[in-house]
């Protein structure tokens, strides 16, 4: 109890940089970013360049990741198609766990009628069809998205949307069944007597207890994203088909894979690697916000 | 709790049908016709086009064919398929028996595998055990079932030829060899499904039992001298298993609907490939008809989980 | 090619100096599909060849289980139902038209007893008349005989607008009678010189009256036949699961002796054509799939094995580029695209022309469609001595920057081209399908190097080639610059497939886009053959008109044809099979036998 003064952010950077696997991914993550955002100025290959004398070749030095079957250079593509895969789980996977939190936790304390409404809304989203939804929502507001955001951000806000807005039912009720334990258990009845409003219990003694399951939705929700941008632009409702996204290159590449294996490869082993290191940190974090672990 | 499941029951219905007017007003908005094939026939007149509209009811207000839908429905009649020109309860009566005992039998490989490896895993945090089971459960979840049916085939049927990958629902085969010509073809289908839904659900029970292994009940079981195997199976899982419930009971639904790319790959004809095509061809009253089941097996089984919390914390009251 | 040079040719044939197959060759070099080509010779009294399969089993049965897998699986078997090849292939299999085309084009009898001709006295001189003879002693799955009652049946079950076939259009317009139980007469109400419509081919098919005749018309629903077909074919009826597997066994009564071969014969769908050319050709699962869209490389690594082989025979199928006139991007009287607008850049013929010489045709079929297709630039290109200096096609970037710079098109920020502020800037669309977003790529990067700019879209294909009046982003709407498909000969006769390049054919509003012209270009001259060639009887010179209709099209640059696609089609080693690209697969399935 010596270390009652450090605030509690320090004191959870503290514990996090403990876990080495959290720190070696949150290395592992950074240095992907960088890789997207820097790694075309050091790799100058045009993403389109079409080589028919250079078709599926594997791992070369003029090619460090092969080529595909027009014999465009993996690399410079990868690196390319990344920055959109990367933003598009990312920002979809924020989407999705902020506003399945958000309805669970409210679904889960609500003990009249936000709880049967919240689950009704959920219940229809699980039973939407996609397909027809996507098809409709592209139809309607897709020339408007281009209008406001132009053709690249208003492609990529529609997608966070849809991707976020379609996938967040199993937090929110993974979040609700966490709460409807939670809030009987004796430590938030101690915070309830001692007169803790609703969003107090809620924010400071069951969220952070809630959040296991949260963290695992999340992550799963990263890969899963990634993976559907690329079927969304089958649907004409992703990117243009020009834009090499890590789902596509993987999609593209399924045919070839038994002779051209490099070329599924590596962009299987981004999203591995993406969602290995968005996990460790997520259980890093979660150690760390949990006091009663000692590390 | 009895009365608790009555109140509960009759809340669905009118919740249902607030599902179903949706269900179908984005059905009639979304794009596509459903005779666009004769539209772009040269051959076909536009009459005869107009006609079948007609006939089908087409040109009618959307809320006057939802009606007519949901008194059809009511009374049994599931609707009649614009593709295949039969009744839509006949198509999906074909598909389901193939559905449930696929993706069914998926699931439950999924549980078997994630359960036990979840709950060991869990109990020796950052072990050998530990960092292999996460590895493969993160590789399960990156890649996509397109991506390992494809592997599968690959390997299994054109590599070593061990099993075939185009799955028949009537194999001209009887007694023991039907039901062995019936795993050789299943097994590939089922193992993807299941091994992808298995890297999930694993890592659910991890986190699910690491949340309660270091509580303080649990001490106190081990304090009371309670065997191991004891405190894991009757303290740490029971508790543990709200997450993993709920999961079951998302996935549930999804044994009526099918696993649509899974069935894609292997040509399994479940639910799930009548529905694509149902949509492909703008098939609406096949697409309206499988999705209104789904969505009733979706908010039953909801009701499900929320019984079975009841069962596995008492302290949980709805009422 | 004009008239004189198609009757020179004619003549050759007849005195033995060029043969049938080559004329066919040369015929289809200037866009003259084989049937047609094949329809001139018999105007001729050159009679019809056959080239279908040499039959070689010397008994019926005995060849066991024959399985085919269409990736896009059957949904219904009432052959005037059928909305797509896949029903139309599986109600072939237990129905039979009075005859079909083969792979050559030619007319084959089927229930009919002979083919028409001036000299059986089966055509009248004026165009109006045919008789057909029936094939006697042919029998219905349930034992009873084929008759003319049966022929004139299907005439009025596809006539009446009340059934809702999808064969209408070949019955509507016509009168049929009964000469006698075995002949049957079609009047038509105009000298028709593609007479070979009605009760042939893909809307021919012969349905039993004694199962159809009370669900005629609005009742035609309610059929208990639509589901369990009743025909004349090969192989009975045994199992059908809309949209997965339909089953058969051998049709022991068949009316062609030692056929068919198969004991059994199965039909599976679903997945896709990728892995449908795995099951043949790596695992040999089955014995046939069909339709197989796949890069060419990857078939081609697939048949290594030694399993199966590849089979290609051409189509009236054209894969072609649009460049859109009109002004896509300006709305006039409530739709874009209007015929009343201009497009700022692409209305120029120089802009044209250069795309035209961006398009590296030879590399798309070399890596990508293989024997999918075949290069074209224009219908001229072989033999030599027709190929026309203007229509020959080329790939050419400096060319193409020249031209471009001549016209005042100078790169400006960005080295995009512009001119009084106008960018060369387009959007291309096509459907999603690997290959063509494949062509997008090719042709973007080459356009990229002479200044002009593409932003690809592709849509999907259910939503592209739908007739949805509400949606922007159908193919008749061509709300883009640039626009990419095939277009499919719907009949093995090019008139109605010419349609798409007469001005009162142009889609509009007003016609709800349902029109054929998509390009929405139009010339008097073309207008005026196409009528022309409605009327003439004269095959050569309605061949001729034909073709005019085509090059001015060309030569305007607004249709750029790429690949005059093939029915590419995988079968295991084995299996002799005979499939066409003027009928459906399974035309001649009583012919195919395993050896």
């Amino acid at each position: 109890m010596s270390q009652v003064s450090v605030s509690p952010g320090r004191e959870t950077w503290r514990r996090f940089r403990r876990h080495r696997l959290a720190m070696a991914s949150t290395v592992v993550l950074a240095l992907m970013i960088i890789g997207v955002v820097v790694g075309p100025w050091l790799w100058p290959v045009a993403i389109n360049d079409i080589d028919f004398s250079a078709q599926l070749q594997g791992p070369s030095w003029s090619h460090p990741f092969g080529t595909d079957d027009l014999g465009q250079d993996i690399l410079a593509r990868m690196m390319y198609g990344g920055r959109i895969s990367l933003a598009v789980g990312l920002a979809a996977m924020v989407v999705a766990t902020i506003v399945g939190v958000l309805i669970g936790a409210f679904a889960g304390m609500s003990r009249k009628y936000a709880d049967p409404v919240l689950m009704w809304v959920t219940d229809l989203f699980l039973s939407l069809p996609q397909l027809p939804l996507l098809l409709l929502i592209i139809y309607l507001f897709r020339e408007q998205l281009k209008a406001v955001f132009g053709v690249e951000g208003g492609v990529f806000v529609l997608i966070v949307i849809v991707i976020g807005g379609l996938r967040w039912m199993p937090v929110a009720r993974l979040v609700r069944a966490q709460f409807l334990s939670l809030r009987e258990k004796e430590f938030v009845e101690a915070a309830r007597a001692q007169g803790a409003t609703k969003l107090r219990q809620m924010t400071r003694h069951i969220l952070p207890n809630a959040l296991g399951p949260v963290i695992v939705a999340s992550t799963i929700e990263v890969s899963s994203a990634i993976i559907a941008e690329s079927t969304l632009s089958f649907l004409g409702l992703g990117f243009p088909p020009d834009i090499p996204t890590w789902g596509r290159l993987l999609f593209d590449a399924k045919d070839q894979l038994d002779t051209a294996p490099h070329w599924a490869l590596f962009p299987g082993a981004a999203i591995f690697l993406t969602v290995l290191s968005i996990n460790f940190i997520g259980d890093g974090l979660r150690d760390a916000l949990d006091p009663r672990r000692v590390i | 709790m009895a009365t608790y499941l009555i109140r509960r029951l009759l809340i669905a219905i009118p919740s249902l049908l607030g599902i179903s007017v949706i269900l179908f007003t984005v059905l009639a908005m979304a794009p596509g016709d459903p005779f666009s094939e004769m539209a772009t026939n040269p051959n076909v007149p536009p009459e005869v086009r107009e006609a079948l509209r007609a006939s089908f009811g087409l040109n009618d207000p959307i809320m006057v064919r939802y009606l007519r839908w949901l008194s059809a429905m009511a009374q049994g009649d599931w609707g009649f398929s614009f593709a295949s020109r039969i009744n839509v309860d006949d198509l999906i009566l074909q598909r389901l028996p193939t559905t449930l005992f696929v993706v069914g039998s998926s699931q439950i490989l999924a549980l078997c595998v994630a359960l036990p490896v979840g709950i060991y895993a869990a109990t020796r945090p950052y072990s050998v055990f530990d960092q292999i089971a996460n590895t493969l459960a993160f590789v399960g979840f990156s890649l996509p079932t397109f991506f390992t049916g494809l592997l599968f085939i690959l390997i299994f049927s054109v590599s070593l030829d061990w099993f075939p990958f185009v799955y028949r629902s009537d194999i001209a085969a009887t007694g023991w060899r039907w039901y062995w010509e019936m795993f050789r073809q299943a097994i590939m289908p089922i193992t993807v499904l299941g091994l992808f839904q298995a890297a999930s659900y694993t890592r659910y029970v991890r986190s699910a039992v690491l949340d309660v292994i270091r509580l303080d009940y649990v001490t106190t079981a081990r304090a009371k001298g309670l065997s191991e195997r004891k405190v894991t199976l009757r303290h740490i899982t029971r508790n543990a298993l709200i997450p993993v419930v709920t999961l079951v009971a998302l996935q549930m639904p999804a044994v009526f609907g099918g696993a649509l790319v899974t069935e894609q790959i292997f040509r399994v004809p479940g639910i799930g490939s009548l529905l694509i095509d149902a949509i492909l061809a703008n098939d609406t009253p096949v697409i309206m008809a499988v999705t209104f089941v789904f969505s009733c097996l979706v908010v039953f089984f909801n009701l499900i989980a929320d019984i079975l919390y009841g069962w596995l914390d008492p302290r949980i009251s709805f009422s | 090619m004009n008239e004189q040079e198609i009757r020179g040719l004619v003549a050759d044939v007849k005195e033995g100096t060029l043969s049938r197959r080559s004329f066919i060759k040369r015929m289809a070099a200037v866009g003259i599909a084989a049937p047609l080509a094949s329809q001139i010779l018999a105007w001729n009294d050159v009679a019809m060849a056959n080239a279908t399969l040499d039959y070689k089993p010397t008994k019926a049965g005995g060849g066991g289980p024959l399985k085919m897998l269409l990736w896009q699986a059957p949904t219904l078997l009432n052959p005037h139902f059928a909305s797509g090849t896949k029903d139309q292939i599986a109600s072939r299999i237990f129905y039979e038209p009075l005859a079909g085309w083969d792979k050559e084009g030619n007319l084959i009898p089927q229930l009919a007893a002979e083919v028409p001709s001036k000299a059986n006295g089966g055509l009248s001189e004026d165009g109006t008349v045919v008789v057909w003879k029936l094939k006697q002693g042919v029998k219905w799955h349930d034992g009873k005989p084929l008759t003319a009652d049966d022929v004139v049946f299907t005439w009025e079950y596809a006539a009446d607008p009340a059934t809702a076939a999808y064969t209408t259009g070949a019955y509507k317009d016509i009168k049929v009678e009964k000469v006698d139980d075995f002949t049957v007469k079609v009047v038509f109400a105009e000298p028709t010189p593609f007479w070979a419509d009605p009760f042939v081919g893909v809307a021919g098919m012969i349905i039993p009256k004694h199962h159809f005749g009370e669900y005629k018309g609005a009742k035609s629903r309610e059929a208990p036949a639509n589901l369990k077909p009743v025909g004349t074919g090969p192989y009975k009826f045994a199992e059908f699961k809309p949209g997965d597997i339909l089953t058969g066994t051998r049709n022991e009564n068949y009316h062609v002796a030692n056929r068919p071969h198969f004991d059994t014969l199965e039909v599976k769908g679903g997945g896709d054509a990728v892995s449908a050319a795995r099951a043949v050709l790596q695992t040999g699962e089955y014995d046939y799939a069909w339709n197989l869209q796949v890069e060419d490389e990857v078939l081609k690594r697939m048949e290594t094995g030694g399993r199966g082989r590849i089979s290609a025979v051409p189509s009236g199928d054209i894969e072609f580029i649009i460049l859109n006139t009109t002004d896509p991007w300006t709305e006039v009287d409530g739709e874009r695209s209007s015929v009343k607008t201009k497009h700022p850049t692409l209305s120029d013929p120089a802009v044209r022309q250069a795309i035209n010489l961006l398009i590296d045709r030879d590399s798309i079929q070399k890596f990508i469609y293989g024997r999918g297709g075949t290069a074209t630039a224009s219908f001229v290109n072989e033999p030599k001595q027709f190929k026309s200096p203007k229509l020959k096609y080329e790939f050419n970037i400096d060319k193409a920057n020249k031209i471009l710079e001549e016209a005042g098109w100078k790169k400006g920020w960005g080295g995009v081209r512009e001119k009084d502020g106008k960018k060369l800037k387009y959007v291309f669309q096509t459907s999603i399908n690997a290959p063509r977003q494949k062509v997008q790529a090719i042709v973007k990067q080459a356009c990229q190097r002479a200044g002009i700019d593409l932003e690809l879209k592709s849509v999907t294909a259910s939503v592209f080639f739908s007739s949805d009046v509400a949606n922007p982003d159908t193919y008749t709407k061509l709300y883009v610059d640039m626009e990419m498909y095939t277009t499919t000969q719907p009949q093995p006769d090019p008139e109605r497939f010419l349609n798409q390049f007469v001005s009162w054919e142009i889609a509009n509003k007003e016609n709800k886009w349902l029109g054929r012209n998509v390009s929405r270009y139009s010339d008097p001259a073309a207008d005026e053959a196409y009528k022309a060639a409605q009327k003439e009887l004269d095959p050569a010179k309605r061949a001729a008109l034909l073709i005019k209709v085509n090059e001015i099209f060309c030569e305007a640059n607004v249709i750029l044809p790429i690949l005059s696609r093939t029915r590419v089609a995988a079968s295991t080693t084995n299996l002799s099979h005979d499939h066409s690209g003027w009928d459906v697969d399974s035309w001649n399935i009583a012919a195919w036998y395993r050896s």
